[in-house]
């Protein structure tokens, strides 16, 4: 079972102060560190288990410059096999167009399968699987909490609202977007990330690919990005640990908690 | 300007919520587009849906039959795409739910129409619809408008729009059309749904929950909770990312993807606030957040909030109990 996953690097900004950047489009990002899409961390754990179980490969593809390698590389020691980074050079992207850089990517490769995270951490937009699977004619299914393939097909779980979860029988060649929680991503250590500084790792810059002005024009504009207003909200609790609990008992006692 | 198609959403015999709040936003839409509101319904048996629909459109659009049934990607892709290519929308609306997200990317490239996912809010300017959305986990807010084009396609997050309980308007009409002869063979099929949320307590009917989420930080630091909530009499219920690392079964999930939630008090521990959670305890009565982060999301719809350690407001809790 030959096996593509789509992954991206995001800036980490839980616990962060974000500030939005000079142009009003962005945020600052020069001291934010960077991490795995906490989505794609899990599509490359499901690509390597079902190649463990089944054979084949993994290839792992990303768009973007060479920091952002750290997640192929990150990939790699995973167990993936090879990985093609496409340079975009300092072109602007929306979900359109990645989806669109991705099929032309991938259309001349051998696939069964092609997994990509639900969304992306930065954006949230959760766009790129479903249109490039639609780009590449193949079956789709999103929101994937399981896999189980059994020849010609595959088995798909599907998790829905409100604690229900779908099961589908679908037809591959298929792309699937992938739900965190649907494994548990395996440990990488520094060591195995330089050891798989061996493996193949394919830069394609963007004008290679041939693609058409229509396929590389964004198709949705930020307008502004802003922080949201700070008007209603929690009353803040200030104070030392044993004050805040103080006033936490006493507001949980008003409230008819029996402690 | 341009006519508002709202794809209506529903699961084993009922229609779901979002439908609802699609309705009530695309009708205030259909007044500042000035154009006519008509709801695309694809269903097995449609006839009490339709009926149900009609209250709130000027039109149900219905397409009844076996295969319909529940939400297929080919097929509801193929017969909604149908409808935009020769109806021509000006904006068409789906859910930011698990169906929507497998939809509407697909008929953006089908019908070539821009898409914007998961808005918050949906305005004009210029004769075009501008989106509002949430990016970075909801810590920033991002205006993002469309290229140019003859329609746009639009997925609304859950509970962004509540209509009032009298939302209902004159009846709108219904109009049965066949699936198209040549609808393409599926290459998914439906097999069945499996209920994720059983489990040996229940969250829902729990008056006091102490909930965490990400910042307990390991799966060790679980028990020192556990036993606060014992000590206060609290059910321990948690987010998301503690069920993704299995440090706690799925039956303790809060949220959109895990249960509802009422309680009367709700402490919620190192959760950061995904709207996927908030929308969970939207029924809780007083929320207590205690978070690191100063600018979590989750203070912005607690009561109280305390801008520190958890370990260490948890540790002096538990002194100040008898």
């Amino acid at each position: 079972m030959n096996i593509i996953v789509c992954i991206k690097r995001v800036p980490m900004t839980q616990e962060v102060d974000l500030e939005i950047d000079d142009v009003g489009k962005g945020v600052k990002k020069e001291a934010l560190a960077y991490v795995i899409n906490d989505w794609d961390n899990y599509c490359i754990e499901e690509a390597v288990r079902l190649q463990e179980a089944f054979g084949g490969s993994v290839t792992a593809i990303t768009i973007g410059n060479e920091d952002d390698e750290e997640v192929l590389r990150r990939a790699l020691a995973m167990g993936a096999d090879k990985a093609v980074r496409v340079d975009p050079g300092v072109r602007e992207l929306d979900g359109f167009v990645i989806s669109r850089i991705l099929a032309k990517v991938i259309g001349g490769m051998d696939y069964d399968l092609i997994l990509t995270g639900v969304q992306a951490d930065d954006d949230n937009s959760g766009v790129v699987g479903i249109m490039l699977a639609e780009s590449l004619g193949l079956s789709h299914a999103a929101v994937v909490t399981g896999i189980e393939p059994k020849d010609a097909t595959a088995k798909v779980r599907v998790e829905l609202e409100g604690g229900m979860d779908e099961v589908s029988q679908i037809n591959l060649p298929s792309l699937l977007t992938i739900q965190t929680g649907i494994n548990e991503p395996r440990y990488v250590s520094i060591m195995g990330i330089r050891k798989a500084g061996k493996k193949e790792l394919t830069v394609v810059p963007l004008e290679d690919l041939g693609l058409s002005d229509e396929d590389l024009t964004l198709r949705t504009l930020i307008e502004e990005v802003y922080l949201p207003p700070e008007t209603a909200g929690a009353e803040m609790i200030e104070g030392d640990p044993a004050s805040v609990a103080a006033q936490l008992v006493k507001i949980l006692k008003e409230k008819g908690v029996n402690l | 300007m341009g006519d508002i198609y709202v794809v209506a959403e529903h699961r084993k015999g009922e229609i779901r919520d979002i439908t609802f709040e699609m309705l009530f936003k695309a009708r205030e839409l259909c007044q500042t587009f000035s154009g006519r509101l008509t709801v695309l319904l694809l269903a097995g048996k449609a006839s009490g849906f339709a009926d149900e629909l009609a209250k709130r459109a000027d039109r149900v659009l219905v397409f009844e039959d076996d295969r319909l049934e529940t939400f297929n990607s080919d097929l509801y892709k193929e017969t909604v795409s149908r409808v935009i290519q020769e109806e021509q929308p000006f904006l068409t609306l789906m859910g930011h739910t698990s169906w929507g997200m497998d939809l509407a990317p697909a008929l953006s490239i089908t019908t070539g129409l821009p898409l914007a996912t998961d808005c918050v809010d949906i305005r004009e300017s210029g004769g075009r619809p501008v989106v509002i959305r949430q990016i970075y986990s909801g810590k920033v807010f991002s205006r993002v408008s469309f290229k140019e084009s003859p329609g746009y396609l639009i997925t609304v997050r859950s509970g962004a729009f509540l209509p009032p309980e009298d939302a209902e308007t004159t009846p709108g009409e219904i109009e049965r059309r066949d699936v198209p002869a040549d609808l393409p063979e599926a290459r998914r099929t439906f097999v069945q749904f499996v209920e994720t949320g059983a489990g040996e307590i229940d969250i829902t009917q729990a008056d006091f929950l102490v909930s965490i989420g990400r910042g307990v930080g390991e799966e060790e630091n679980i028990a020192v909770i556990r036993e606060l909530a014992d000590k206060m009499g609290a059910t321990l219920s948690c987010s998301r990312p503690v069920v993704d690392r299995n440090w706690l079964p799925k039956f303790h999930q809060v949220g959109t993807s895990g249960k509802s939630v009422r309680p009367k008090i709700y402490l919620a521990l190192g959760i950061s606030g995904a709207f996927q959670h908030v929308a969970g305890i939207t029924g809780a009565g007083t929320v207590i957040a205690v978070n690191k982060d100063r600018k979590a999301p989750i203070f912005r719809v607690a009561d109280y909030g305390v801008a520190d350690d958890l370990f260490k407001v948890a540790e002096a809790l538990k002194q100040q109990l008898p």
